[in-house]
């Protein structure tokens, strides 16, 4: 499986429409995807041209009924933000819209969570969805400037959303400009503070809030910080209004969302599938492997299952909220039935921990702390009780943090030691399972499935 | 009006003066930083003052409990990415 941060990865999304297997097509009759943001992606197989985008969903609409328009329109959508947090977008417009100030508009098309490969995908075959939501977006909220923040370890994507700016520029499309920055790629650097703190001169860290952007983002103006997916929808119910937009989807997620499944699946790639698809059918999607059990839902910061316990749930906030789990950005990543759980989860953990802003004690030292704690389980190699020492860190650490990495930290690390329990407590037990083993024998790629970036440019944080 | 004491997580350093001089309410965790408890007894409140203003990295704040913050307050109140 290709990689995104290889910047070769053209060839390695799902595309809608006839990926799905025969067998699971005998197995679940729903899987399926909807191709709305995706459209035509399989066929052109590149960055759509303007000319292509507006023969595929018209012109930039130029709104008939004025700036109120758009907010109303995606509040009655129910349009949530698709970068893993899920509030409703047209709160969070209207907030900035309120304000007396002059608006800036900030797409965040980061993505720092490893395990996600939606948001390039979006920008590398749909750059003008997302510039028209950024477009539309800064009309329906005031703006006089927008920017879009895109990461410094993928330049073929900057180079590709460039072309699609110069495009339009040309056209005389857009009333405002849209300037293209290049972030340092941290974990924490897609936080929406982060981006406003970068933009402002500083670095690419985490503030402490309040100030929220809304309040006070950009040159200290009320800002709106949306992810490009949410952004791409919004051109979309720009066009074809929120009744459009609510026709797939359930009552409390509407429209469709991107996915990205990747692990113990044959077709791994990105897939665009209505809001409410039970978790088992986007893993069919994707040709879930034989022998394949537990998953980890929301990536990085998510939380791990055992696959017979949520396959039958709604890939929803709503949905798995009662089991704990929350969709994040989208993402599902099956553990492959050869491979280890708790050295999937130490393996996260430890990078987490490199990937802290190094700014809060509790984040900078309980982070690292648990990740040996965790190390040691998944090698089999306790050093006192790993386990106990861990449950007393998670209490400790939680909600100590500027920002919710921490946060996002220790409930992953707490839902491996329960998901994958039997495992931690033979573990504990100097009993070390047979993929664990494996892969201490055979160095450590045999194990190592998820993919686990390597630093950036440690300390270049500007 | 209940008091609180907040601390700015980016800005404490963990020197534990805060721990020193206020126990009744603040311990520290294995590296050093403060946990705070959630609220200030009247009792406490001038012991409290001495902590924040004792703070060197003036990382401790004490504060009035806000009841109920309007969704504006809420707005992308957690991460997204």
């Amino acid at each position: 499986m290709s990689h995104a941060y290889a910047g070769d990865d053209y060839g390695s999304y799902g595309y809608p429409g006839d990926r799905v297997s025969p067998r699971s097509r005998d197995r679940r009759p729903s899987a399926r995807t909807t191709p709305r943001l995706t459209l035509d992606w399989q066929r052109t197989d590149r960055a759509a041209t303007l000319r292509e985008h507006s023969a595929r969903f018209g012109p930039l609409p130029r709104h008939a009924g004025g700036r109120p328009d758009l907010l109303d329109q995606v509040e009655a959508a129910r349009l949530t933000g698709r970068g893993g947090a899920g509030f409703p977008t047209a709160t969070k417009m209207r907030a900035v819209a309120a304000r007396r100030r002059p608006a800036v508009v900030v797409a965040n098309g980061m993505e720092s969570e490893p395990a996600s490969e939606k948001d390039q995908a979006l920008l590398a075959r749909a750059p003008h969805l997302v510039l028209d939501g950024i477009s539309l977006a800064a009309g329906a909220v005031g703006a006089a400037e927008a920017h879009i923040c895109l990461p410094r370890t993928r330049s073929w994507l900057t180079d590709s959303v460039l072309a699609a700016v110069a495009e339009r520029q040309r056209a005389g499309i857009d009333q405002i400009s849209i300037a293209v920055h290049e972030l340092p790629h941290h974990y924490v650097s897609s936080e929406e503070t982060s981006l406003v703190h970068w933009l402002n001169g500083g670095e690419a860290k985490p503030t402490t809030t309040p100030p929220r952007p809304f309040e006070r983002g950009v040159g200290k103006r009320p800002t709106l910080v949306d992810n490009v997916e949410t952004l791409a929808h919004v051109a979309l119910i720009a066009r074809y209004g929120a009744e459009w937009f609510r026709e797939v989807g359930t009552r409390e997620a509407t429209g469709t969302m991107l996915t990205t499944v990747t692990g113990g699946v044959s077709r791994p790639g990105v897939y665009e599938v209505e809001a409410g698809t039970a978790v088992g059918d986007v893993l069919e999607l994707a040709g879930l492997q034989a022998g394949a059990e537990a998953v980890l839902i929301g990536g990085y910061f998510g939380t791990w299952h055992d696959i017979a316990a949520v396959e039958g749930r709604p890939f929803t906030a709503a949905g798995l909220h009662p089991v704990g789990a929350s969709p994040g950005a989208g993402v599902l990543f099956a553990l492959p039935a050869e491979a280890c759980g708790l050295a999937e989860a130490a393996r996260i953990m430890r990078y987490l921990a490199s990937q802290g802003a190094q700014q809060c004690g509790p984040c900078m030292f309980g982070l690292p702390a648990v990740a040996d704690d965790l190390g040691q389980l998944a090698a089999g190699r306790p050093e006192g009780d790993p386990l106990s020492r861990m449950q007393r860190r998670f209490g400790v650490i939680t909600g100590r943090g500027a920002c919710r990495h921490p946060d996002g930290a220790v409930r992953m690390a707490a839902s491996a030691i329960q998901t994958f329990q039997a495992d931690a407590h033979a573990h504990a037990q100097r009993r070390a399972c047979f993929s664990a083993q494996r892969g201490r024998h055979h160095g450590r790629q045999q194990t190592a499935m998820l993919p686990v970036p390597r630093p950036f440019a440690e300390g270049d944080w500007r | 009006m209940t008091m609180t004491l907040q601390i700015d997580p980016i800005a404490c350093t963990g020197h534990g003066l805060c721990a020193d001089l206020l126990p009744e309410l603040i311990e520290l965790d294995e590296w050093g930083y403060p946990i705070l408890a959630d609220s200030v007894p009247p009792d406490l409140l001038a012991h409290a003052r001495r902590a924040v203003s004792a703070c060197p990295a003036l990382a401790l704040r004490l504060v009035r409990v806000q009841h109920q913050l309007g969704p504006r307050h809420q707005a992308s109140a957690r991460p997204g990415r």
